[in-house]
């Protein structure tokens, strides 16, 4: 239950909306603010599929083969046609199909 | 990512020019709509929100305004799940580092952006970043592969998630009820399968997909051994420092 203290409430959101807005800003103001050598140029240019990696592969396995079927599916329609659109649709159609199954 | 002509549709005119268009209506506009197969997701994730919110005592007002400036639904949904019987001193900084935790992965976020947005003026950045959420985040790297130049698309994607985020809470709210099991459609994993589809164009061969790879592989083990949210911390940061032996 949400205490009935409704400032501390209001003041426990401030703070919560302060911490969420520097996790938004703070990555990159500090890049900003960096020298970039080529050291870390390889290091930016690596951030986004990490990010991307990293989100997803526990996904994959925690989903079960439902989620493994259906990601398998996007990917390779994804390596065949090169628009990520019919890739989405090619996975989310499977990920039912899969559910209709009992998977 | 993507080759230009791998994706007709995204070169419209505002990025023909790519020097003069800068943060117009056009690609702003390009931006909401990029983000729309997102928003079945968004509306199914709002409502088992304010769902979670009712139940958890809160009035419609505050559920809404938790909504509108905090803006994060893994957030709100873990902190109203460990939200403390009486809030102190202690209780509060918990819920402040768990808010801190599940979201440091915008720290890796906003520093791709750089590229992005580096060059434009800090008091136009800075109140879009407000609106940074992984669907426009997703659809701005595609875009901005693919050619396009204009920032406001970022914050037009940004945009069109916070309304939807914020509005169907409401019914979430009301009912009390969720829309059906999300996984009969397939839609609790549009957004996994947008990140897999970004993975095909990221991938350079063995050598030079270090980070991707290294990535994936710390954050699965990471997952397994500890659970939580540090997976997504443990495996960007590895796949970040892997990413320097990535052949030129």
């Amino acid at each position: 239950m949400i205490e009935k203290d409704a400032f501390g409430f209001f003041v426990v959101l401030a703070a919560m909306t302060a911490v969420v807005y520097v996790t938004r800003i703070a990555g990159y103001w500090l890049i900003g603010r960096l020298v970039i050598g080529p050291r870390l140029r390889r290091m930016l240019d690596a951030l986004p599929g990490s990010i991307i990696a990293a989100t997803v592969v526990p996904t994959l396995v925690q989903g079960g083969p439902r989620a493994i079927v259906a990601l398998t599916a996007t990917a390779l329609v994804m390596i065949v046609v090169r628009r990520d659109f019919f890739a989405v649709l090619a996975g989310v159609a499977v990920a039912a199909g899969a559910f209709a199954f009992g998977l | 990512m993507t080759s230009p002509e791998a994706d007709p549709a995204n070169t419209t005119p505002d990025t023909a020019n790519p020097d003069t268009a800068r943060w117009t209506f056009a690609g702003f506009r390009r931006g909401a709509l990029d983000v729309l197969p997102f928003v079945p997701g968004i509306t199914g994730f709002a409502m088992a929100y304010g769902t979670v919110a009712a139940r958890k005592g809160m009035t419609l007002f505050e559920a809404l305004l938790m909504s509108a400036t905090v803006f994060a639904g893994v957030v709100q949904m873990v902190v109203l799940d460990s939200w403390p019987e009486t809030l102190t001193v202690a209780s509060v900084a918990g819920i402040l580092a768990l808010t801190a935790l599940v979201n440091a992965r915008y720290l890796m976020i906003g520093a791709t952006l750089r590229p992005l947005l580096g060059g434009e003026p800090a008091r136009k950045v800075y109140p879009t970043l407000f609106f940074l959420v992984e669907p426009p985040w997703l659809m701005s790297l595609r875009y901005y592969a693919n050619g396009g130049r204009d920032p406001a698309h970022m914050l037009g994607g940004g945009v069109a998630m916070y309304v939807t985020w914020v509005t169907m809470a409401v019914p979430g709210f009301i009912a009390g009820a969720s829309v059906g099991n999300p996984k009969q459609f397939g839609i609790d994993l549009v957004m996994p399968a947008f990140f897999v589809a970004m993975l095909v164009p990221l991938w350079r061969g063995p050598r030079r997909s270090y980070g991707l790879i290294v990535g994936g592989v710390a954050a699965l083990a990471t997952d397994i051994l500890f659970g939580g949210f540090w997976y997504l911390i443990v495996g960007t940061l590895a796949g970040c420092f892997a990413g320097v032996f990535n052949d030129d």
